[in-house]
């Protein structure tokens, strides 16, 4: 019932991944892996750890090098793209960033607008402009001149969002860009690429850790594991307990959300299981 | 294909402050950058007059400006243009080659303490001189040309070293430092196996001196400097987005491997041609930046501020090595080491107690 992954669209339009291999020093991690990310909706890739996840989404972003295959972007191979012309069509949170000491916080968003700026890039008005709408999409419009290490883990992380806003590109993509961050902020961060998604159209891929808040924010669910897609689709379509169980090796329930009615995992460990042992009892 | 939607849902004075704000923050680093470039040329114009009117024979200040106005006499004319000036320009060159090529170097490879000095670039150069001083008896113009050769080679071998699949700041960094050591070793053992006077000779060399930078080599300095300046300008506009790491490089369209690469070998190129007329003065291309982006403090590799502090570090050195102490004299490199070392152990010791938290990895 979970659909097999595969079978590439022929519509050239949006972002795709054709036979694409990865790896490292050798190793390979992802072998001829085929996935059409949908246009103007909010993608999720999720598999327990080491499944390539990570390593597909470097791929899209060309952070790292294929070994086989292409990325297509309209239909058109983004190896073969001017850099610039690919930085604003396709904006990259990857998973470490460096800031450079004593920067603030209006300054590191403006690097955002690079790949617009001419050859001896000089600030536009527009440059401000986008800027000045990305600190308050991620509601940092207060701290534009603060110096970033005085901000919070979860203050910093949007900054970093704001910079990937500022590039206005149509396609962004994110490597776990949940992490380090508590429920509440991961959940005002999830419900920022939800409005962005909305309001501008703004196509949104990222990987995640967490299957719940997955299920819940996104319109597509790629489930991953041993580097190949096993499913996807709606996420009340793909998050099975088998999908589970074969993705992570776990036994689990799956009950809709009580507050969202998206599919939630319950999952299932050695203890704790009075409730499960009760059910079957009568 | 970039969208230009507006944020629809905020309202439109609130966004027109945002924007305000935003602007306030580029204006405040223009105006801290514009006050540093002109503090700075005041202090190097200070030194300038200072240099310019003491010594054997010693003029006024206002006989100083007058002279250099076109109205001295025939003496004032040749203690002014001919002993005094090109020792000056020769310190603003060479302190603006180290601090800018400094400045690339700590920018490029993510390190603070990232310098020609400590990566043995400027180790290579002195050991060129060196052996053509002592190994094989040259003297004069050829001496920079072995000295720009000699700076090059550890450059390159570095390069060679540390590639590996793109350029590693840190691997950088160690393999310069083993083979500044490996430099400095066979400097010694080339001085150690030489006659006293040709020793002499060369340490005065490694030591780093602008004393004697005049006619053709001062010519070639400021040629040189001016096109290696205009060449950094020219590369360094991705440089903002190469400081927050590959990966945003990458996706903000800079070719971050081929960008770096022509960083530094223009760096490169700046320290060989400065170091090969006025020898591996000590420090400069390592405070010079560092001053340069305290004083700017807007986060970013403050490249032209550096080449600003550098010319006024190695100028007003200068003047404290020749007119500081009566009886005493001590070229430049002398005194910038003097300066530098307790800089070096402080910047270390500040380094530390901040531990990595400045480095916000989010």
């Amino acid at each position: 019932m979970s659909p097999d992954a595969t079978a590439p669209s022929s519509a050239p339009v949006g972002l795709a991944a054709e036979g694409v291999s990865l790896g490292y020093d050798g190793r390979r991690v992802i072998d001829g892996l085929d996935l059409v990310i949908p246009t103007g909706r909010i993608t999720a890739v999720v598999g327990p750890n080491a499944c390539g996840k990570s390593t597909l989404l470097r791929g899209f972003a060309r952070l790292h090098p294929l070994e086989g295959g292409r990325v297509v972007l309209d239909g058109v191979d983004v190896a073969e793209m001017p850099r610039r012309d690919l930085a604003r069509r396709v904006g990259v949170l990857p998973q470490s960033s460096i800031a450079p000491d004593g920067v603030r916080v209006a300054e590191l968003v403006g690097r955002g607008r690079y790949p617009h700026q001419g050859w001896f890039g000089r600030h536009s008005s527009d440059d401000d402009r986008f800027v000045a709408e990305a600190l308050a999409a991620t509601g940092i419009a207060d701290l534009a001149d603060r110096r970033l290490e005085e901000l919070s883990g979860g203050q910093r992380q949007r900054v970093w969002i704001a910079m990937v806003l500022a590039q206005q590109t149509d396609i962004v993509l994110l490597d776990e860009p949940t992490t380090y961050l508590d429920v509440t902020h991961q959940l005002e961060l999830l419900d920022l690429l939800t409005e962005l998604n909305r309001e501008r159209g703004t196509t949104v891929v990222m990987v995640l850790h967490e299957l719940n808040l997955a299920a819940r924010y996104a319109d597509h669910l790629v489930v991953m594991s041993a580097g190949a897609v096993i499913a996807e689709g709606r996420p009340s379509d793909v998050l099975t307990p088998e999908t589970v169980r074969s993705a992570f090796a776990l036994e689990a329930s799956v009950i809709p959300d009580p507050v969202a009615g998206s599919p939630m995992i319950v999952p299932v460990g050695r203890f704790h299981t009075a409730a499960l042992d009760a059910a079957d009892g009568s | 294909m970039a969208m230009t939607t507006d944020a629809t849902t905020r309202p439109a004075a609130d966004l027109a402050d945002v924007r305000a704000g935003v602007a306030a923050v580029r204006r405040r680093n223009r105006m801290r950058l514009a006050l540093t470039l002109g503090i700075g040329t005041v202090v190097a114009a200070v030194f300038a007059v200072i240099a310019l009117s003491s010594g054997a024979a010693s003029l006024t200040p206002d006989r100083v400006l007058a002279t250099l106005f076109g109205q001295g006499d025939r003496t004032e004319n040749l203690v002014v243009f001919t002993l005094r000036l090109p020792r000056i320009l020769a310190a603003l060159f060479v302190g603006a080659a180290f601090g800018l090529a400094g400045a690339v170097f700590q920018a490029v490879l993510r390190n603070p303490l990232a310098s020609p000095d400590i990566l043995g670039v400027s180790a290579g150069a002195s050991l060129g001189a060196v052996w053509a001083i002592l190994g094989l008896g040259l003297a004069g113009a050829v001496v920079s040309g072995f000295a720009l050769a000699g700076g090059i080679a550890v450059a390159a071998v570095i390069w060679a070293t540390a590639w590996r699949q793109g350029l590693h700041g840190i691997r950088f960094v160690l393999v310069g430092v083993g083979l500044a050591y490996v430099c400095g070793s066979l400097i010694a053992w080339l001085l150690a196996r030489a006659e006293v006077r040709q020793a002499q000779a060369a340490l005065l060399w490694t030591v780093g001196s602008v004393a004697d930078v005049r006619g053709d080599a001062l010519a070639l300095l400021m040629i040189g400097v001016t096109i290696g300046c205009l060449l950094v300008a020219l590369v360094s506009r991705g440089l903002p987005v190469l400081a927050l790491g590959d990966d945003h490089a990458t996706s903000l369209g800079v070719r971050s491997s081929l960008r770096r690469g022509i960083l530094l070998l223009v760096a490169v190129l700046l320290i060989a041609v400065a170091t090969s007329v006025a020898g591996p003065i000590a420090f400069v291309a390592l405070i010079a930046p560092a001053i340069a982006r305290r004083l700017v403090d807007d986060g970013s590799a403050a490249l032209t501020a550096s080449v600003m502090t550098g010319a006024v570090l190695t100028l007003g050195s200068d003047v404290i090595g020749q007119f500081a102490l009566p009886q005493f004299t001590a070229p430049v490199g002398i005194v910038t080491g003097l300066i530098g070392a307790p800089y070096l152990l402080w910047l270390l010791a500040r380094t530390e107690r901040r531990g990595s938290g400045r480095k916000a990895v989010a």
